[in-house]
């Protein structure tokens, strides 16, 4: 199976501080096309693309744009989320680090769709190392007249500020993230209003993910329709999909929308390393849904996922042998989750921490069946009553594996010992 | 209007209002924890969660607009399992000592939990915080342990009075409120105005409790001698469960006679000494050329603010110790020469509506004068302990001579109290005439600020009122502007005044309005409402000090200002 570069177009071909490279390659010549049609003219060909998020809710990118055009107000802000922190992925950073300029390129875009004149790329703090490149991105870009003051002498001005993160997860949530900019901890904010609305600084923002972004130059460049040829549907465009775990060819590889799942994992990362067994495969991060060998005949496309009861999310594919145990999995997943809960709701703040005790308990032979209940009631709880998506994220690869891998559960609570459980000391309270 | 349906029944609610709200206008009551009236949304405890027809997940009513065609479900099967797992969480995190505790029977977790009729074990492996009290403040007690973030300080501290004592450290299980670097609270800039305890929904921050020393006192067999603050026969009998703006005066002073103590007196006699030596300073200062404006300082919270973060500008301060420690001069050293008393053999209390009172009767500069504070809170658990039957008590009159105050000092308990009382009796003093309209409607009412211009004789004396430390902030920041050209000012710390004061029943704005009633009712009452026609404190200079601001005066009724720029380090 062959790739469908669109997004990684550039990657190796071009030195990515560098603009001129970037513009010789046809960069910056989308939002050329952008500037001189009208605002809603963008927002109608982004519609018309059926361009979705890909930071992991699949919102329609337009609609985004929408709310915060029609919002009332002078001030207001792109966000480009780079706080890429879904443990295992790694597609925002191959995209940050080998083409920068498309992203500062499709927020240029979209801030013109919107008129605002500001945007904030929010760099996840282990990607520190990035901000040289971006730097020189911004710098180069400016140069060239492609930011900064009166863009290509169209009038538009829009000017690209660089902000590091500090380490938190729950950063990459949009409004966790603006109050972090802001100079906040780092919490999520109730909705609505939606950032739309009142967004960072309390003005109207709109937040797209770095690879959504990305997406936004080839649309404009090429056409709508052109665009739609790509991928599925209802996911038109193609995916980044950072495929980790105990596969042969790990990475992060780009597909159009819809591509089979087996077929990635057999085909193009090489199966199962050491000619071991699959035993699960977890789809779009810690958050996502953790299915078992019989269901990974499935099409990556945002609902098909979605309809399984999991989620594509971030587009990352965990891949697990038959070595390991799916309530180590689950557990490590919570201890995640439980590490990062900033803390301000309830049911995440105490629920995700009860979650891993008692997953730990199971795991390591201790559990009930009355514990699996508890299990059960309290991942729903979190699922239905948390604050931001990081507590309902919690309650996925819980309530997943539960239901892909009941007898699995029972197991740990028949016998005392699991060799992979109860190696390393593994769980404490 | 958005029509919308709540448990079956119809309601009309305006647009932007909350299902919360909306689901009130039909007395259908959702529990709540974080959710204060007063304050802003926060929909982090999750307990009011509702059911929405057409929504998935199950949304907030505290902070989730009310829609059109909109069917919410307020105790549904599902809500009441969600709710119940919740409280299952915050019980399993928080100690299970509820019978020892300071909220007891006023604890709104309590409350909640048994409303939500929880029936079974806790789930959950009890783990509550380990962690220590904070006990370092002379004021108040925090107890992290039994702490359930629901953020309702933080935003006082921070936002109402400005001043971000406590926020947040760690996060997930481990999140705390805690001040910074690990501080006591005694260590920071905590002016002990007891806003926080008015707010925490549980036993997290509490009022030190001194009742014990009293006990201890009466048993040692000293002569105790009590002083009441003008606010507290109007809050008291609400923190026994009477409505807000009761007065009690006569039956407070018959429960602490029943309590032990032997005199009972009343701090608006003190109230109005202050007013004399204040106000005479205010005109000293006027005519002499000194520092202006003068700025009260009555509210030793709001006098700490000032040493700490404008120790520059304590110069404008009143010398004038405030009516506590006045009174606690006149009794240590007039009235027990007089009665013949030993000093060790006497103990000087005072009940006040304040916290920060603890604080300042332990001030080395005035040590000694009041023994012990307590609040209102603390005097209403000493009424219940003592099984006084509060309500059917007879009135009893303050024991003289200390035992009479005006209107004037009556109203020191509200915002704009102190700057009226002292323009009454400036007016008189400067003009020689009489004062026809006693109500100085400019000060009163509960904006941040208050201002007003008087025309006192040939003199434009203009006066500012504040109450509430955010906006005390406001104006030192116009003074060091030089946008702030009064004469006088007066600053409360506590939004609303004493009556709002930190050692009060929990105050909302409604409370507030009843108080406000029954303060000015009170003033209106009284038979003298000028402090410089109030006889005993004209007999006590006659007798005693000989004017305002004589020596003896300075030596007794004022006081100095320190430096706290250390504790910002």
């Amino acid at each position: 199976m062959k790739e469908t570069l669109l997004l990684l177009r550039n990657r190796g071909k071009i030195e990515p501080g560098n603009a001129a490279d970037y513009i010789a390659e046809g960069g910056y010549e989308a939002l050329k096309k952008a500037l001189f049609i009208n605002s809603k003219d963008i927002i109608q060909e982004l519609k018309a693309a059926g361009l979705r998020g890909r930071g992991g809710a699949g919102f329609p990118t337009y609609r985004k744009l929408e709310f915060a055009s029609d919002a009332p107000g002078h001030v207001k802000y792109i966000v480009c989320n780079a706080d890429e922190g879904e443990p295992g992925t790694n597609k925002d950073r191959i995209l940050l680090s080998s083409d920068p300029c498309s992203i500062l390129e499709g927020m240029a875009i979209a801030g013109k769709a919107v008129n605002a004149h500001v945007g904030f790329i929010y760099l996840r703090a282990e990607y520190s190392y990035l901000l040289p490149i971006l730097e020189n991105a911004i710098k180069s870009s400016v140069k060239a007249n492609c930011l900064g003051r009166d863009i290509m002498g169209s009038g538009f001005d829009f000017e690209i500020k660089l902000r590091s993160g500090a380490g938190a997860y729950v950063c990459g949530e949009e409004t966790a993230l603006f109050e972090s900019i802001e100079g906040k901890r780092g919490e999520p904010r109730y909705r609505p209003p939606f950032p739309g609305i009142k967004g960072l600084f309390n003005k109207p923002t709109v937040l797209n993910n770095v690879e959504t972004l990305a997406n936004i130059p080839p649309i404009f460049l090429h056409g709508s329709e052109w665009y739609r040829s790509i991928g599925t549907e209802n996911s038109p465009g193609t995916k980044l999909f950072t495929v980790c775990g105990n596969v042969n060819r790990r990475g992060v590889y780009e597909f159009p929308m819809g591509v089979n799942l087996k077929e990635l994992i057999y085909e193009v990362c090489g199966g199962i390393e050491d000619g071991r067994e699959l035993l699960a495969v977890q789809t779009g991060g810690a958050s996502g849904a953790i299915i078992n060998a019989s269901q990974i005949d499935m099409t990556l496309d945002i609902d098909a996922v979605s309809a399984s009861g999991g989620r594509l999310g971030c587009g990352t594919i965990l891949v697990i042998d038959d070595r390991n145990c799916i309530l180590d999995i689950v557990r490590n997943n919570l201890d995640f989750f439980r590490d990062e809960s900033c803390g301000k709701c309830t049911p995440c703040r105490e629920g995700g921490t009860r979650l891993y005790q008692l997953v730990g308990r199971i795991a390591e032979g201790r559990g009930s069946i009355r514990d699996l209940e508890t299990i059960e009631d309290l991942a729903e709880t979190i699922r239905l009553t948390s604050l931001c998506g990081l507590g309902h994220s919690t309650a996925v690869p819980v309530a997943s594996s539960i239901r892909n891998f009941k007898s699995c559960f029972w197991e740990h609570i028949d016998k005392d010992y699991c060799p992979v459980c109860c190696e390393e000391g593994g769980y404490t309270e | 209007m958005i029509k919308l349906m709540i448990d079956g029944e119809s309601v009309l609610a305006e647009e932007g209002t909350t299902i919360l709200e909306a689901a009130r206008k039909l007395n259908v009551s959702i529990p709540t924890l974080c959710h204060h009236e007063d304050q802003s949304i926060k929909a982090v405890c999750r307990i009011c969660v509702v059911e929405v027809e057409g929504q998935t997940l199950l949304p907030t009513a505290c902070n989730t607009p009310v829609a059109d065609g909109m069917t919410v479900r307020t105790a549904s099967p599902k809500v009441l399992k969600a709710r119940k797992n919740i409280m299952e969480l915050i019980l399993a995190r928080h100690p299970q000592n509820c019978l020892i505790c300071s909220k007891n029977g006023s604890c709104e977790l309590q409350k909640t939990a048994q409303d939500l009729n929880l029936n079974q074990d806790n789930r959950y492996q009890l783990q509550d915080r380990k962690v220590t009290a904070d006990t370092s403040s002379p004021s108040l007690v925090r107890d992290m342990s039994k702490c359930i973030l629901c953020g309702r300080c933080t935003e006082m501290c921070g936002q109402i009075q400005d001043i971000g004592v406590m926020a947040k450290e760690n996060r997930g299980f481990h999140t705390v409120i805690v001040p910074p670097y690990g501080k006591k609270l005694t260590d920071t800039t905590c002016v002990n105005c007891g806003q926080c305890v008015q707010v925490c929904p549980v036993g997290a921050l509490s009022i030190k409790d001194d009742t014990q020393k009293i006990y201890d006192s009466i048993s040692a067999g000293k002569t105790m001698v009590i002083q009441m603050a003008p606010s507290v026969r109007i809050t008291l009998a609400e923190s026994l469960g009477a409505k807000p703006g009761s007065v009690t005066t006569g039956k407070i002073i018959h429960a602490l006679k029943k309590i032990g103590f032997d005199k009972v007196f009343d701090s608006d006699f003190s109230a109005d000494l202050t007013i004399m030596e204040e106000g005479s300073e205010f005109l000293k200062r006027l005519k002499e050329g000194g520092t202006l404006p003068l700025i009260t300082s009555c509210c030793p919270a709001w006098v700490k603010y000032c040493e700490t973060y404008a120790p520059d500008f304590t110069n404008h301060l009143s010398t004038a110790k405030s009516p506590q420690q006045m009174f606690g001069s006149v009794i240590k050293h007039i009235f027990a020469v007089n009665e013949n008393v030993p000093k060790e053999n006497l103990c000087s209390v005072s009940v006040m509506p304040c916290t920060a009172k603890k604080f300042e009767c332990q001030r080395p500069e005035m040590k000694d004068d009041v023994d012990i504070v307590i609040t209102v809170q603390e005097l209403a658990k000493m009424i219940r302990t003592a099984g006084i039957d509060f309500d059917n008590l007879e009135d009893v009159p303050f024991d003289a001579p200390f035992g009479l105050g005006s209107g004037a000092a009556q109203i020191f308990g509200i915002t704009g109290g102190v700057m009226e009382a002292a323009l009454r009796t400036v007016y008189e003093v400067v003009t020689g005439e009489n004062l026809e309209l006693l109500d100085f409607h400019q000060v009163r009412g509960f904006e941040g600020l208050k201002e007003a211009t008087v025309q006192v004789g040939d003199l434009e004396v203009k006066v500012a009122v504040v109450h509430g430390l955010s906006n005390a902030k406001q104006l030192l920041k116009r003074m060091r502007d030089g946008q702030a050209d009064y004469h006088f000012i007066e600053v409360m710390s506590c939004p609303g005044g004493c009556i709002g004061g930190g050692g009060n029943a929990p105050t909302t704005k409604k409370k507030l309005q009843a108080r406000r009633d029954a303060i000015y009712r009170e003033d209106q009452n009284l038979p003298i409402r000028k402090s410089h026609e109030n006889p005993y404190v004209m007999k006590l200079y006659k007798d005693y000090l000989g004017e305002p601001l004589s020596e003896r005066s300075h030596k007794l009724l004022h006081t100095q200002y320190i430096s706290r720029r250390d504790l910002l380090r």
